[in-house]
């Protein structure tokens, strides 16, 4: 398990990060967590590891506005364990403790992660119910793409080679509103089988705002718009949520390997998507 | 200083914290890897990616000629070494020319072809990638039911039917027995290809001083002895010449119960340029091409009466040799027919084992080494009856059990029992779990459309491995005794310890012995030119036996102690006690350091007495021992995805006299881990053309401590009359008794929904199908 030869960089600005970028042998690391072992596998053979950690103001964690403005170099660790996201983005503090190990949250990044866009990570789950607005810098510029739009395919997103994510955006919860992120383990690597985020609000006893992410079933990440429809305005009883559950599936073309068949992580996606509705209204009701 | 304190306490039978632990927690033990030398090289393997292909060509140019690149080797250079020996002799048994380095074929994925030596490890690698082999692939066949068939790829082309060998083992009248049966029940039953994940994997240095003409090897390895034998003759050097260090070994699970390729490949490397040599195995390596574990397929009749007694056990069982026979791979099975009856009185037993060549890395022992496979085989073969019978499991065991006045026991598989009282463990453990109220509880639950199971193994095993007449290479176990001129204990032991804790164990035993301080004694293990031949640490047989061989040098010593004593206090009644040897007439006494002082310096002698304080002890056991005990797990299905909760986990076992509670502790709730992990989660994949599908920890699932419950744990204490320690073993014991238990729990929830029977590993998904089919 050894990588084959390569330079290691630290930037200490993005700028300089964009000038050791700009050359196809480069790629850029944010954590490591899934770019080492690739390499160690020799799956991946860089020329130039660029290491973003000494990239100053990339792991800020700021409340601005409605919104909580997360650097792109932020760890699993410290969005699990933060008090500001524990109680302003709670979904987002559970998808982050539900990865992998206590060695893992601590070196890895949601920057890294996502831009990584494992089809069996957790975040996407939770990014699409939150509908996260996830800024990349290109030398030069900015610009913000959404969630819906960043996760495009397995291991594919919205980024352009010479473009960094610098900043996840995630909206602070609403009062009466409950989240919870709810995963099916794979035993081996701890990623999700089926991981289903989602976020209910609820008004005079009505859901009057619900959405639903889901990760592990299909090639990308995705917002089940169509459980949403089915549920929002509802009561949000059982048969309610047992209903809208039941279509989460529905279109996606359904992962199989030797960790789970295509049928039954279609079946896992319905469970998981009522258990994590059922969670999300009975902390939203709790409100 | 010699700190021979005076002891009112005894060590042995004591929670005493293991002296091993320090060392290996604070980063500061010695293991293979660490052992650094000047202008060492370093050597990467080139591994088959095919489990069947011819070798057309090698090229190896642009490998050499990458800057620090030293040397490579290919089949050609080490044609004469070896082969990689196998240590069974069984009637009619096909062995396969195993060549430390593949010649015009390989054999199964990770089948090693070719080795680069740079200067460092780094370049090493790099240059693997250099090498280009021609490989011509043809099929593989990597299931051994599928080699069985007609027309299937032969792993070995000069043995067509794949068959490595047959193996035969009858008892009384079972035909006739099983034409009178009241009730015959059947079942296939699998035991899935393991691999073992020892923390740390293999790993090889060797050494040549050319001017000496000598041979060091450092391996991570059980058996340091018996690689120096077997890896000489590899080698054709004299054996005298050859030195093996097993330094700290980092698990082994038997996996390093074993000679490797790499061994001898290390030494001719060495020899060859004269420069000390390192080769560490990578993760994947590891997975790829250290031996596998279980790999069974049985099929198991059972005839019984219907009041439960059972009257006849048939197995038909297809082992999964592999591709070449490792040192002990076919004599595995041999020990699951051994064991098949398991704790049950029924003496008319019929075997038939056929041992099966695929395109896969070979088979060899694990953690239970077969047994673990026949108590599985037979547990649930006895919960399978029971359903028939519609008896309660632990009605049907009571029915069958050898009694305890029956001991010893001759079985109808050729042991002799030596005691036991397997009513005891299951007595505890069915009180600890509150039985009856559990299946009140079931019953409850059941009606309320939940699936609660609650499963039972009692389980006997095979320990103390063994009289010599039953193993490959002599099952006697040696060790030194010294004194040293301080009063200092150092114990000389051939067992090779890989985190059992003998250091702890030996040092207890040793200071109660000599009534010397736990931390006056040092046991030294693992260096052939350190200590005495011994055979090594494998079968649950290092206390047992090598305590037992320590346990007689010490008294032997003890006679020469007082010899020395007697003569110091100028008398003829002395006694030795809490390290002082005392005048019985006078009340005068000598410590054992005044005692060590006068032996060594030798100033005056004791008639008929040589200076010094050694005694050595080379001792053969009379017979095996057979621990047993029995484990309850409550386990809890969910409905909606399959997945199963343990709920409790209730481990009994009798492993004889407890040396250390700690340590007798530590070792069910690993093996109890361990099981856990073949009945719920592990499973060595290959395809049907022989790819590994689980070659890394991401996709192959070892449990971790998030995945393990809490075990409930007693012991009861049976002693053994094969040894004066009266100890048992406990090495295997707990992974044995608890996948049986496992799945007879999963079984017994899932039993509402006729399910019989299911093969492990017990995954969410395999559980849902149930479930869905029970629906439909």
């Amino acid at each position: 398990m050894i990588a084959q030869n390569f330079d290691y960089l630290t930037p200490v600005s993005l700028a300089e990060a964009f000038d050791l970028l700009n050359d196809p042998g480069a790629k850029v690391m944010a954590g490591g967590m899934s770019l080492i072992p690739m390499m160690k596998l020799r799956l991946a053979a860089p020329e130039r590891v660029v290491d973003l950690r000494h990239v100053p103001g990339l792991n800020k964690i700021q409340q601005d506005g409605a919104m909580l403005r997360i650097g792109a170099m932020t760890t699993h660790h410290e969005l699990e364990s933060t008090p500001l996201v524990r109680a302003a983005c709670p979904l987002l503090a559970q998808a982050a403790a539900a990865i992998g190990d206590v060695q893992v949250r601590n070196v890895g990044t949601i920057g890294g992660s996502i831009a990584h866009a494992d089809p069996s990570a957790d975040y996407p789950a939770a990014l699409q119910a939150l509908e996260a607005e996830i800024r990349i810098a290109h030398r030069g510029g900015e610009r913000t793409v959404l969630a819906k739009d960043f996760f495009q395919d397995t291991f594919t997103t919205a980024l352009e080679p010479n473009e960094l994510i610098v900043e996840i955006s995630v909206p602070l919860e609403a009062k009466c509103t409950g989240a919870s992120y709810q995963k099916m383990l794979q035993p081996a690597s701890g990623f999700a089988i089926v991981g289903i985020a989602a976020r209910v609000s609820m008004d005079g006893g009505k859901v009057s705002m619900v959405r639903v992410g889901v990760t592990g079933l299909g090639g990308s990440s995705y917002r089940a718009a169509n459980v949403e429809a089915l549920l929002v305005g509802s009561e949000g009883s059982a048969a309610d949520i047992g209903k809208a559950a039941a279509v989460v599936a529905e279109g996606i073309d359904a992962n199989s390997d030797i960790h789970a068949s295509a049928e039954y992580r279609a079946h896992l996606a319905r469970v998981y998507t009522a258990r994590a509705l059922s969670a999300a209204i009975a902390r939203a009701e709790a409100q | 200083m010699a700190t021979t304190i005076t002891k009112l306490d005894t060590l042995v039978g004591r929670k005493i914290k293991r002296k091993e632990d320090p060392r290996l927690i604070t980063g500061t033990a010695t293991y293979v890897d660490d052992i650094q030398m000047p202008g060492m090289y370093h050597a990467c393997i080139v591994r088959s990616p095919h489990a069947a292909a011819h070798i057309r060509g090698i090229e190896t140019k642009a490998a050499l000629e990458l800057p620090g690149v030293v040397a490579v080797y290919t089949g050609a250079d080490v044609k004469d070494v070896g082969p990689v020996p196998c240590g069974a002799s069984l009637p009619g048994l096909r062995v396969p020319h195993h060549h430390i380095l593949a010649q015009d074929r390989v054999y199964y994925v990770g089948h090693p072809v070719a080795v680069v030596v740079a200067r460092d490890r780094y370049i090493a690698r790099d240059a693997v990638d250099l090498i280009e082999v021609d490989f011509d692939p043809t099929d593989a066949v990597a299931d051994p039911e599928k080699a069985l068939a007609e027309g299937a790829p032969a792993v070995h082309p000069q043995w067509p039917d794949n068959i490595a060998f047959n193996y035969h083992q009858e008892n009384g009248e079972v035909d006739k027995v099983f034409a009178e049966a009241e009730v015959v029940v059947k079942q296939r039953i699998t035991s899935q290809r393991l691999i073992p994940c020892s923390m740390e994997t293999r790993g090889v240095v060797a050494d040549y001083r050319s001017g000496e003409k000598a041979l060091t090897i450092y391996s991570s390895s059980q058996i340091p002895h018996l690689m120096r034998s077997l890896v000489a003759g590899m080698l054709g050097i004299p054996e005298n010449k050859l030195r093996v260090v097993a330094p700290e070994v980092g698990g082994g699970f038997g996996c390093k119960l074993n000679v490797y390729a790499e061994e001898a490949l290390m030494g001719f490397i060495a020899i060859r340029t004269g420069k000390p040599v390192k080769w560490i195995e990578s993760r994947r390596e590891h997975m790829q091409a250290t031996i596998h574990g279980r790999g069974h397929v049985d099929y198991y009749e059972i005839a019984a009466r219907r009041d439960g007694v059972i009257t006849g056990i048939k197995l038909k069982l297809i082992q999964d040799l592999g591709s070449y026979h490792q040192l002990l791979t076919p004599v595995i099975p041999t020990l699951s027919v051994l064991m098949m009856p398991g704790l049950y009185r029924c003496k008319t037993v019929r075997a038939d084992i056929v041992g099966v060549f695929t395109n896969c890395v070979p088979t060899d022992a694990y953690r239970g080494a077969g047994r673990p496979e026949a108590t599985h085989g037979i547990e649930r073969m006895v919960d399978i009856l029971a359903a028939e019978l519609k008896m309660d499991p632990v009605e049907i065991r009571l029915k069958n059990f050898i009694h305890s006045d029956e001991f010893p026991y001759a079985t109808g598989t050729g042991l002799m029992y030596d005691s036991g009282d397997y009513t005891k463990p299951l007595k505890t453990a069915l009180e600890m779990a509150n039985y009856n109220e559990l299946r009140a509880e079931q019953t409850k639950a059941r009606a309320a459309g939940r699936y609660m199971g609650i499963g039972l193994s009692t389980y006997g095993e095979i320990c103390a491995i063994g009289p010599s007449p039953a193993t490959p290479a002599g099952g006697w176990e040696s060790a030194t005794v010294r004194v040293e001129p301080s009063g200092t204990v150092t114990v000389l032991t051939g067992i090779k310890p890989q985190g059992q804790g003998e250091e702890t164990t030996f040092s207890q035993i040793a200071a109660d012995e000599l009534g010397v301080g736990f931390d006056d004694v040092v046991v030294m293990h693992g260096d052939t030119s350190v200590v005495q031949y011994g055979i090594g640490t494998f079968g649950s047989r290092a206390t047992a036996i090598g305590g037992t061989a320590m346990y007689l040098a010490i008294q032997e010593l003890k006679t020469k102690i007082k010899r020395f004593g007697a003569m110091l206090l100028d008398s003829d009644d002395v006694s030795y006690a809490n390290g002082r040897c005392t005048c019985n007439k006078s009340g005068k006494s000598v410590s054992l350091a005044e005692i060590a002082g006068a032996a060594h310096r030798a100033m005056k002698l004791p008639a008929n007495t040589e200076p010094g304080l050694v005694a050595s002890n080379f001792w053969e056991p009379p017979n095996f021992t057979f621990p047993f005990g029995a484990h309850i797990v409550v386990t809890e299905i969910d409905k909606d995805t399959g997945a199963i909760e343990i709920r409790r986990y209730i481990a009994v076992d009798d492993c004889g006299k407890v040396i250390n509670p700690l340590i007798v502790a530590g070792q069910v709730q690993g093996g109890v881990v361990q099981g856990l992990g073949q009945a719920l989660y592990e499973h060595g994949i290959y395809d049907d053309s022989g790819q590994l599908l689980t070659g890394e920890f991401m996709d192959y699932a070892i449990p971790k401590a998030s995945m393990s419950p809490n075990i409930e744990m007693a012991s009861t204490e049976t002693p053994t009359p094969v040894n004066p320690l009266r100890v048992k073993g406990v090495g295997e014991a707990a992974t044995i008794g608890c996948s049986p238990a496992v799945v007879n729990s999963v079984v017994d929830a899932l039993s509402p929904l006729g399910v019989r029977h299911l093969d492990m590993p017990l995954t969410s998904e395999k559980i849902w199908k149930v479930l869905q089919g029970g629906r439909a």
